[in-house]
């Protein structure tokens, strides 16, 4: 078994190509192919001011990257991007209202844009980055936890639905520090986001949770890399998506590796997508490559159906009629990740926009 | 007043060799306040039966008929006939992730009922429901028997019987996976609701344990498919002591 994130990628990429092969090319307006020039503009942006808060704008000369990478998206926006938005939280400091960081939308020209968000030690922050418009994108975020830091990064992709968008969020967990993300991708007409994790220090700890929902013609893809390339750290990663429509497309992939030197590693991975009609195809792709026996556990789980008929009848013997049980089975299926993230408002507006989803797609 | 009629019902399931005949023309009348007791060996279709009457898409009815108060069942979608009084008590109770209890209860009696149940006294009828069956009111928040013990399986079954107040009541092995006080609770529950609404019984079961809370008013001993023996309580004291062996080889 190849890691797919360990191919080195200095050309325009085809669809001959692993990492590539599922990602319709065509639509991405040029995001990934280098003599396509991309414009450089800072489109994340933050209003709050809170104390131990500090949220600029510096250039890209002033933000060396910390950390290195293989992914074509990260090594465009590092090349083109002029500035960078940094959002650092000092050490000890409890933010306690959310950091809302949201995306401002201009054109379909494709552009890229960069952010650096650091949690100093032991601090504790929750991120929220709401996507919305239309635009053509391809971003970086690297996040670095100090000693004992904690972050809710939340990732909302709800985007118009000709908005294009390859991202990069890399997270670099210290130790004993918590790093907790939720990427919730309902918009857009091609996502392809790569959530990864390296670890710092023995005790880090990931939990990267997902939903994902696509309708007729839609193209949502995840591509989850943990490495475990410290002993005692653990990682856990719930992705839940649905299909309806036409065309509807999803792709995942969970590659955990568990390197020689990672014993203590705890980890455990799963991704499970309901069709909830014809002519929709998911792609579920869990890898788990271990180096070392000496483990506390490592598992993955992948499933890819239709509705249980026996969740159906349950409720349908209750007087339910079909399609309220239907609904309540999705909502139940989506709400098990939403439901953690702490947001109620955040969580109401996309339970909300699942369901007029669904309205979209069963009329 | 309330009449269930099962006239000569005959039901197939489909198998890898194909069509399987279960039941082999059952007849059965339950009416109002009635508890009928089903016992027979494992296999011989006792949940072929419930299941068929509620309507479960594995079943293809192959002959007989079902009647409501006179009104053909089997020409019913499921829902329609919980709407139209009938209950299954199920033996397997199904998980459903990130359905809350009070989520579900609600859905169901909004939908049985024809309009949602007023919040104020809904909330009441519901704590005064989970209090007589021993159950912690937290567990109106978790979801539908995901990591729910038996009991609370159960108990939850007899909940949903009591909000949803059917006219017939299928309880399917309602007794299995029960220790003795949790099958004390249940069956306590069971005699209440059916007492306070007048309803009918089907209590199907493997084992004459539960028939010492809950009082047949009739017996009849189901093998291959049919009914073959029917009789009162004393039949169940039989059962007890000879076992099904003679229904069996016969």
């Amino acid at each position: 078994m190849v890691l797919n994130s360990n191919l080195l990628e200095s050309h325009t990429p085809t669809s001959r190509e692993e990492l590539w092969r599922f990602t319709p090319l065509a639509k991405l307006r040029g995001l990934h192919d280098l003599e396509v020039s991309l414009s450089s503009r800072v489109s994340l942006g933050a209003s709050v001011e809170q104390p131990g808060l500090s949220v600029e704008i510096v250039d890209a000369s002033k933000a060396p990257s910390t950390s290195s990478t293989n992914d074509l998206v990260s090594m465009r926006v590092r090349e083109l991007s002029s500035k960078v938005l940094i959002v650092d939280i000092a050490q000890n400091a409890e933010i306690a209202t959310p950091i809302y960081l949201t995306r401002t939308v201009e054109s379909l020209d494709p552009e890229v844009s960069r952010t650096v968000i650091h949690l100093g030690a032991n601090s504790r922050a929750t991120v929220v980055v709401e996507n919305t418009g239309s635009i053509t994108l391809a971003e970086e975020i690297v996040i670095t936890l100090d000693s004992g830091a904690n972050l809710n990064f939340v990732s909302l992709q709800e985007w118009e639905s000709d908005a294009v968008h390859l991202g990069h969020h890399h997270a670099i967990i210290g130790r004993d520090a918590t790093f907790t993300s939720t990427v919730i991708t309902l918009g857009g007409s091609l996502v392809r986001l790569l959530p990864t994790v390296e670890y710092a220090g023995p005790g880090a700890s990931a939990e990267l949770s997902g939903i994902y929902f696509a309708t007729s013609g839609q193209h949502l893809e995840h591509r989850i890399h943990v490495d475990h390339n410290l002993p005692h750290a653990k990682s856990r990663v719930n992705y839940k998506g649905a299909l309806s429509g036409d065309k509807a497309r999803t792709v995942w992939f969970g590659d955990v590796f568990i390197r020689a030197n990672a014993e203590g590693t705890d980890t455990y991975e799963v991704n499970r997508n309901l069709l909830l009609s014809d002519g929709a195809r998911a792609d579920s792709v869990p890898n788990l490559e271990i180096e070392t026996g000496e483990i506390v556990g490592a598992g993955h789980a992948s499933t890819t159906g239709r509705f249980d008929d026996e969740q159906l009848f349950y409720l349908e013997s209750r007087g339910i009629p079909a399609n309220i049980a239907r609904q309540l089975v999705i909502r139940g299926f989506f709400l098990e990740i939403v439901s953690k993230l702490g947001l109620p408002q955040i969580e109401e507006r996309i339970m909300t926009r699942i369901e007029a989803e669904l309205e979209k797609a069963s009329s | 007043m309330s009449t269930l009629e099962i006239k000569n019902l005959q039901v197939a399931v489909s198998t890898d060799e194909g069509m399987k005949q279960i039941l082999r023309g059952v007849d059965l009348t339950i009416k109002s306040g009635e508890t009928h007791a089903i016992m027979g060996p494992n296999g011989s279709g006792k949940s072929t039966l419930a299941y068929s009457i509620a309507g479960h898409p594995k079943y293809t009815i192959t002959g007989g008929s079902v009647l409501l108060d006179g009104v053909d069942v089997l020409e019913m979608r499921v829902d329609e006939r919980a709407k139209a009084g009938l209950f299954l008590a199920m033996q397997y109770p199904v998980e459903v992730p990130g359905v809350s209890v009070s989520n579900f209860l609600r859905t169901a009696a909004t939908a049985i009922r024809g309009e949602a149940p007023k919040v104020r006294t809904w909330v009441g009828e519901v704590k005064e429901a989970m209090a007589s069956l021993n159950m912690d009111p937290a567990f109106a928040e978790r979801n539908v028997n995901e990591g729910f013990s038996g009991g609370e399986k159960k108990r939850h079954e007899i909940l949903q019987m009591e909000l949803l107040k059917p006219k017939i009541a299928i309880l399917d092995e309602t007794d299995s996976g029960l220790d003795v006080d949790a099958l004390r609770i249940v069956s306590e529950g069971v005699n209440r609701v059916k007492d306070s609404h007048n309803i009918g019984i089907m209590l199907i079961t493997h084992y004459t344990r539960i028939l010492r809370y809950i009082k047949p008013d009739f017996v009849h001993v189901f093998a291959a498919g049919r009914i073959v023996e029917e009789g009162g309580a004393e039949l169940a004291e039989k059962l007890e002591e000879k076992g099904y062996a003679e229904y069996v080889t016969a």
